[in-house]
């Protein structure tokens, strides 16, 4: 090739503690191209191109700018050297307007003047095609025009080398098309462009060359032209690796959730779940793959009555034919209806009434286990409370990008976490100390958490321990239907075997588990079934004993049919 | 001359208490600093100025430099106590609020301790006439607007200027919307921070010089000074965090306030007793129904800086 070498990586490596981001990576980018960084979640994409950034330095190796060595040690090193990163989370000030977020922390001589600030903005967007408004507020933007001014704030400093992270991931088809033609005229400015991504579909429409990483290695880079969505999904996933994790038949499996064409939107108002129907047994691991942001969370949530849903059923089977009533959570006068529309019968199978039988009596039966469920309970859980979906059993254990969010209270301690789950039950004022704290210390024990005590803040743990006083605490209230997102993430390995080992036992005992996970060899070793989902939608549900990861790769990046169905 | 003039002249000498206290409360705030301690910021620089005086205000000095240097005094004191402030909230990141109140108490105390040893006589008197240029020497109520309340008025605008047309206003106000993002475009938050908060504090503390040398000039002023701290930082929420909002914001307050002496001189109304503890608690309701008004209206623009109250740790995420 006869273009210059505009920066080039040689032997990049960049380690957290034990976990190693990036193996001494080399990469070169030529000055007027796209290069593609493609890789699955957490191959050490964003890691690797954080060091050209400034926001991390690497452990080891050498990163070279128009052939001379450069040290990149601050986002202010990398603006001269004239790298600017466009992040997925972006940083602008929401009240300020376009030109003022783009003009804050440059360092001109001259006075301070919007005016200019704003014509120089608008040059450079009629320069490249972009169309903004510099005087409009961030706050009243949207998500692409953000973006858009985030891009405006590299170039108006100078930077000739753009990084991208998931620059669509955010964007409709329409204004992926325009952000496309944007990058095209960049490059033949001059520009180099690196795009981190893992949709097939865009690296082979927008890229001159792909590299692709693995488990934080560079595997190779190639041609575009030369490559197709089979080899690059090849290298992308790489050969099956066999887990070590025992995996038995589902016993007895019984359909618990039934969910039909559920759809959902998030806050913006953008279809998040499209059209989901599936249904998730009893004994069975049901695992969930996907490019990360594809909608798992919101279908769990969804599920556990936390997000909102558009339309579609959730369908629950309670498993209880055959099994005594109690009063657990029915009252006498709602027994006494069910018994007359011939929902019990006896040990003996004949049906139960209560015909003439005054309450008292009706009591003592039921209370001594003799009265038995005709059928299972179905019960639709839309609209039901968060609360009242629990108490049926159905225990989400979600994990969200930060573990102590949403399941545990940081500052507190494992009894009192326990508590948080515990706190209604009890007939007086006062709270029951001593049932969570037995509870606590059988986690512990159990799950071999490593701390201090029962009462040491839960922020203190390692994340492997925070995760298994999570799931621990799910798991110790019998759920039917256990959902874990990411129970893995972060974890080392020991703690992660912790855990498959703890969900395993739970499909032994007959529970549904739905596990969303990032790493296909853990998906395909660990689970009966694999729903894969895509951009909200499922595309296909495959048996996890004979599928293969390439097969699974492609059905979660290709989004080509999708995109048409949008447009 | 009109008893109406007298009345507004009167609100805005008054007011000009307030300008100081919320002009720097609004440069912290900026900053994404909310100090609760500019009750005793001002206190402690009422104290500082007076303290000086004190020292100074029998000497031979030549008069201007008797009242910088007591200006100085009240400035450097407060700055002080800016500083404790800005160490504690924005180098050990201690919750604001509570380190607010602390230095409020604190502040308020000491001032108590300091003002009871010095001599009224000495402080109170000083070059009289430099605080009244440019009126000096008018008998009529325009005697009442001094050297002080034009500085007053002129770092209101002043510091608006600063923060709405320099780049130095951009920076503090991106620190305060969002530091993440400032720190990512290389702007020194830390330092930012500081400024704000030590500058802020400097000019709240000279409202209290003000209050107890100039505009009450007696010797039991400083015992009501913590009040008009308090309400200094009511008047930020009326002024929306714009500076020059708080000329008009504090000449109202003012006028509120000295409308229970005022009114009973204008022809035709007679204040009863029962009326006058009503009068009084004008301001106060006038608080209330600011902030109930200010949170109805849910424009954008008129909200506080995003992340105030909120200490900002570069390697959390």
């Amino acid at each position: 090739m006869d273009k210059k070498i505009a920066l080039s990586m040689r032997g990049v490596t960049k380690r957290f503690g034990n976990v190693v981001a990036n193996h001494h990576v080399d990469l070169d980018v030529y000055q007027g191209e796209i290069l593609a960084v493609l890789g699955e979640n957490g191959c050490g994409k964003t890691t690797l191109m954080n060091m050209l950034a400034g926001i991390y330095f690497p452990d080891e190796g050498k990163i070279y700018k128009d052939g001379e060595e450069v040290v990149i040690r601050s986002p202010q090193d990398a603006f001269n050297l004239k790298i600017g990163m466009i992040h997925q989370h972006f940083k602008l000030v929401d009240r300020f307007t376009a030109a003022e977020n783009i003009v804050l922390g440059t360092h001109e001589k001259e006075q301070y003047n919007l005016k200019t600030v704003n014509n120089r903005v608008s040059g450079i967007a009629e320069k490249y095609g972009f169309n903004i408004d510099p005087q409009k507020k961030i706050y009243d933007m949207s998500v692409s025009e953000k973006q858009t001014v985030e891009i405006l704030k590299v170039l108006y400093r100078g930077a000739d080398i753009l990084i991208l992270d998931e620059p669509t991931a955010v964007l409709t088809p329409q204004e992926i098309g325009r952000l496309f033609k944007v990058l095209k005229s960049m490059k033949e400015d001059g520009k180099s462009i690196i795009i981190i991504t893992h949709k097939l579909n865009e690296v082979l429409e927008v890229s001159d060359r792909v590299a692709i990483l693995r488990k934080g290695e560079h595997i190779a880079t190639v041609d575009t032209c030369e490559a197709t969505e089979a080899s690059l999904t090849e290298m992308m996933v790489g050969k099956k690796v066999s887990l070590n994790i025992d995996r038995t038949e589902p016993v007895n499996p019984e359909t618990r959730l039934d969910i039909r064409k559920l759809n959902c939107v998030n806050a913006e108002g953008l279809p998040v779940v499209k059209d989901v129907s599936f249904t998730v047994n009893s004994g069975e691991i049901l695992g969930i793959a996907g490019i990360a942001g594809s909608g798992q969370r919101e279908l769990l949530e969804a599920i556990a009555g936390m997000q909102p849903i558009n339309s579609g059923e959730i369908v629950f089977i309670n498993p209880k034919k055959g099994r005594p009533v109690t009063f657990y959570h029915k009252t006498l006068k709602k027994v006494k209806q069910m018994a007359a529309q011939n929902a019990f019968h006896g040990w003996n199978g004949k049906p139960v009434s209560f015909q003439g039988l005054s309450n008292g009596v009706i009591r003592r039966l039921v209370g001594s286990g003799e009265v038995l469920f005709n059928e299972d309970e179905i019960i639709d859980l839309r609209g039901r409370t968060p609360l009242e979906i629990r108490e049926l059993g159905i225990r989400l254990s979600f994990v969200p990008e930060d573990r102590l969010g949403m399941g545990l209270v940081g500052s507190m301690g494992i009894t009192d976490n326990m508590m948080l789950r515990s706190y209604r039950k009890g007939h007086v004022g006062f709270v029951d100390r001593k049932q969570p704290r037995k509870l606590a210390e059988e986690i512990i024990q159990e799950l071999e958490v490593n701390t201090p005590g029962v009462n040491t803040p839960v922020r203190r743990l390692s994340g492997g321990n925070v995760q298994k006083v999570l799931l621990g605490r799910e798991i110790a209230f019998a759920p039917k239907v256990l959902m874990a997102a990411y129970p893995v993430r972060g974890l080392d390995i020991n703690s992660s075997y912790t855990i498959y080992n703890l969900l395993n036992k739970q499909k032994q005992n007959g529970v549904a588990v739905i596990f969303v996970g990032e790493d296909l060899d853990v998906l395909l070793a660990l689970c009966d079934r694999i729903l894969v989902i895509n951009s909200g939608a499922v595309t296909g549900i495959v048996d996890a004993r004979t599928a293969t990861k390439e097969e699974i790769g492609l059905m979660m990046t290709r989004t080509s049919t999708v995109g048409e169905e949008d447009a | 001359m009109n008893i109406w003039l007298n009345f507004l002249i009167d609100s805005l000498a008054f007011g000009a208490t307030f300008m100081y206290g919320s002009t720097g409360e609004i440069i912290t705030e900026k900053g994404g600093h909310l100090n609760l301690g500019i009750p005793g910021v001002m206190c402690m620089g009422g104290a500082g100025g007076c303290l000086v005086l004190n020292m100074i205000g029998k000497s031979n000095l030549p008069g201007a430099l008797i009242v910088i240097l007591g200006i100085l005094g009240a400035v450097t004191m407060a700055m002080l106590m800016g500083l404790i402030y800005s160490f504690l909230t924005v180098t050990l990141r201690a919750n604001q609020n509570v380190t607010g109140l602390a230095l409020t108490t604190f502040g308020a105390g000491l001032m108590k301790v300091i003002m009871s040893k010095l001599d009224a006589t000495v402080y109170l008197v000083g070059p009289k006439q430099f605080y009244r240029w440019p009126f000096a020497g008018r008998t009529d109520s325009l005697q009442y607007l001094g050297v002080l309340f034009f500085l007053a008025v002129i770092i209101a605008v002043v510091s608006s200027w600063v923060l709405y047309k320099t780049k130095v206003g951009l920076h503090l106000r991106a620190v305060g919307e969002n530091p993440g993002t400032a720190d990512a475009v290389g702007i020194n938050v830390t330092r930012y921070k500081y400024a704000a908060s030590c500058i802020g504090s400097g000019i709240a503390g000279l409202g209290g010089f003000y209050y107890i040398i100039d505009y009450m000039a007696s010797p039991e002023a400083y015992l009501s000074l913590e009040v008009f701290g308090w309400l200094s930082i009511a008047l930020v929420i009326f002024a929306l965090w714009r500076p020059h909002m708080t000329i008009i914001g504090s000449t109202v307050f003012g006028f509120l306030f000295s409308c229970s002496s005022h009114i009973a001189n204008i022809d035709g109304i007679t204040v009863t007793m029962a009326a006058k503890p009503l009068l009084k608690m004008l301001p106060y309701v006038f608080t209330i129904a600011v902030l109930i008004f200010t949170s109805i209206r849910n424009k954008r623009e008129n909200q506080p800086p995003a992340s105030l109250g909120l200490s900002y740790f570069r390697e959390e995420r």
